[in-house]
């Protein structure tokens, strides 16, 4: 198990210190929000270069355009948002003058899953993996702590190409180590085993990192693997994996249509087709309650995970 | 090229009415009333305005232009095969299947080509985060110039840039305004009124000038004076015909979209050419 008394902080400010850090290595970087400096994390960045932060107010359509046509003159973008509104308000926006164009934007979406909180439905956007992983020449990224947010950013920043980043709101455990090279595209075996995998991104990767703690007291031999980047997909690694355990569980703060864990499922029935079940939101809104609470309703604790786990096991032996 | 008279220009305007309906015709698609429109606020930017060099269209010094209003590709083809980006002959693949000359302007098909645009409203804000972009570096020398079509001022993605590119003063930033009074479902003014449009601009804190977007003179005024102005972004109300040049397409909006088959294209080839007292097509 892992200790209780574990560091905890909000992924934001990862991706604060990364941004900070990124401007400091290429004076190209620069940061556009859209009045939500602060709660994005952007505050250090904004006061250390003031000249180098655009505020667009609030206007996200606005936001990636501006961004879109900085990135045309060879600036390197990053624009930052809550998720429900960037990508949630201006889609096609990014469809068109980020990803057709091909345009070197950094989107940042910030307060994504269920993890908000008591602002409820509206602003718990669980469908962003979802409508960004289906864009040609966008990268998508979900970090499951401040430490891997922080390295995300700063690869991102060296990349040319679109990119989107999506970060939770809540303060989670620092897991992952200052010293593992995050390489886009790579998947991280975070725990090895034989029996079933369980594969997860962003903030939900605690969540399964504990289930398979928990599983193991109860003799069951659990992989996990966290993949902090959704698209490109580490294929290589989710087939090696199926073809060890055969039995998959995808965990997501995310709906369980189009996100994540579908991904996961369009690599296994193509390649090495084994029962897969899917944790997260099951094409329904969140509402509000404390993130503990709401994890709980819909599933995205280590406990359920257990469970499907053994259903699975159980099923398939 | 730009040592060419008023009345050249003119000329040169009407040479890309003529390509304009013949690669509508070959394509049996696309848009033409804007287009032919256009024609002459085109040839003012391409051959007097603009600093360029087809021959190296990355040039870093180069002005930018590009059109928000991508529907009206056909004349950014036109103009460009004209002004020596590529050969003329390449127009007539508008909207094949492999040509750079896509439905819908491409930057990363054919050089030269600055932006991806198609759906309106959001070239306003892309040429203002490269005005501001410029600002950043202190490249004093360079100007973003643009063209919207009026419909195109629906979207609330124009007034969000318009507030933005006057909170940062973006005077390296010229909008062209294509004022043609039609869009795909009627008039203007009966789809969503615009007026008072001057009123509008100005009072977003924009330098705001109204020309005769068919008087090349006026055009290449006009943006001379837009770059002169400080701590303004600018727009030209540019007052066209949609569908100039040729009769039975000017003024009326079932020619906003839709190619000519062939008899209205050799009538409007008779038109263009007997305007300059060429009265026979070959």
């Amino acid at each position: 198990m892992i200790e209780p008394d574990i560091r905890k902080e909000p992924i934001k400010a990862g991706y604060g210190r990364g941004l900070l850090k990124a401007a400091q290595d290429d004076k190209q970087v620069i940061g556009l929000c859209a009045d939500l400096a602060e709660s994005t994390g952007m505050g250090k960045f904004r006061d250390e270069f003031p000249e180098r932060f655009i505020e667009v107010g609030v206007a996200e359509q606005n936001l990636v355009t501006v961004a879109s046509g900085m990135a045309k003159m060879d600036k390197v973008p990053f624009a930052s948002s809550y998720a429900a509104f960037c990508p949630g308000r201006c889609w096609e926006q990014i469809r068109t003058t980020i990803c057709l164009n091909n345009q070197n934007v950094k989107i940042v979406g910030s307060h994504a899953g269920l993890g908000v909180g008591p602002d409820g439905a509206t602003h718990q956007m669980l469908e962003d993996i979802a409508l960004m992983r289906v864009l040609p020449n966008m990268q998508v990224f979900a970090p499951a702590d401040s430490v891997e947010a922080e390295k995300i950013t700063l690869a991102i920043a060296k990349t040319k190409s679109p990119s989107y980043l999506r970060l939770s709101r809540q303060e989670v455990p620092v897991f992952t180590h200052p010293n593992t090279k995050f390489v886009i595209g790579e998947g991280i075996k975070l725990k090895d085993g034989h029996q079933i995998t369980i594969l997860s991104t962003g903030t939900a990767t605690w969540h399964a990192l504990q289930a398979g703690h928990i599983l193991k007291e109860h003799g069951i031999d659990a992989e996990v693997l966290h993949f902090p980047t959704i698209k490109p997909l580490d294929r290589e690694l989710i087939i090696q994996s199926a073809t060890k355990t055969k039995r998959f569980i995808t965990v997501e703060d995310h709906q369980i249509s189009g996100g994540f864990g579908s991904a996961v499922t369009e690599v296994i029935s193509e390649s090495y087709p084994i029962p897969v079940v899917r944790i997260g939101v099951e094409d329904e809104f969140g509402q509000s309650g404390t993130p503990e609470e709401l994890f709980m309703h819909y599933g995205i604790t280590s406990t359920n995970i257990v469970k499907k786990a053994q259903q699975l096991i159980q099923k398939t032996s | 090229m730009k040592d060419k008279t008023i009345r050249e220009l003119e000329d040169q305007a009407e040479k890309i009415r003529e390509s304009i309906i013949l690669m509508l015709e070959k394509a049996g698609s696309g848009h033409a009333a804007g287009p032919l429109g256009m024609a002459d606020i085109m040839t003012a930017l391409y051959f007097r305005v603009l600093r360029y060099d087809p021959k190296d269209p990355d040039w870093p010094e180069r002005d930018i232009f590009f059109m928000s209003n991508g529907h009206c590709a056909p004349v950014q083809y036109a103009t460009m095969a004209h002004a020596g980006y590529f050969p003329k002959k390449e127009l007539l693949t508008l909207r094949e299947y492999g040509s750079r000359l896509q439905g819908h302007p491409e930057r990363t098909t054919l050089p030269g080509l600055e932006n991806t645009s198609g759906p309106l409203g959001s070239g306003l804000s892309q040429g203002a985060g490269m005005a501001l972009a410029l600002k950043l570096d202190s490249s004093n020398n360079r100007h973003i110039y643009l063209t919207m079509s009026d419909g195109e001022l629906d979207e609330g993605n124009i007034w969000e840039a318009a507030l933005f590119a006057s909170k940062y003063q973006l005077n390296n930033l010229t909008a062209i305004i294509d004022r043609n009074n039609i869009q795909i479902d009627g008039p203007t003014e009966k789809v969503m009124p615009l007026e008072d449009l001057r009123d509008k601009w100005e009072s977003f804190g924009w330098h705001v000038q109204e020309v005769d977007g068919h008087n090349i003179e006026a055009i290449v005024d006009a943006c001379a004076m837009a770059r002169a102005v400080s701590e303004k972004p600018s727009v030209i109300i540019a007052h066209t015909i949609p569908g100039k040049g040729v009769h039975f397409m000017e003024g009326d909006f079932h020619w906003h979209s839709g190619a000519p088959d062939h008899k209205h294209t050799l009538e409007a080839l008779h038109e263009l050419r007997s305007l300059k007292g060429k009265v026979i097509y070959d």
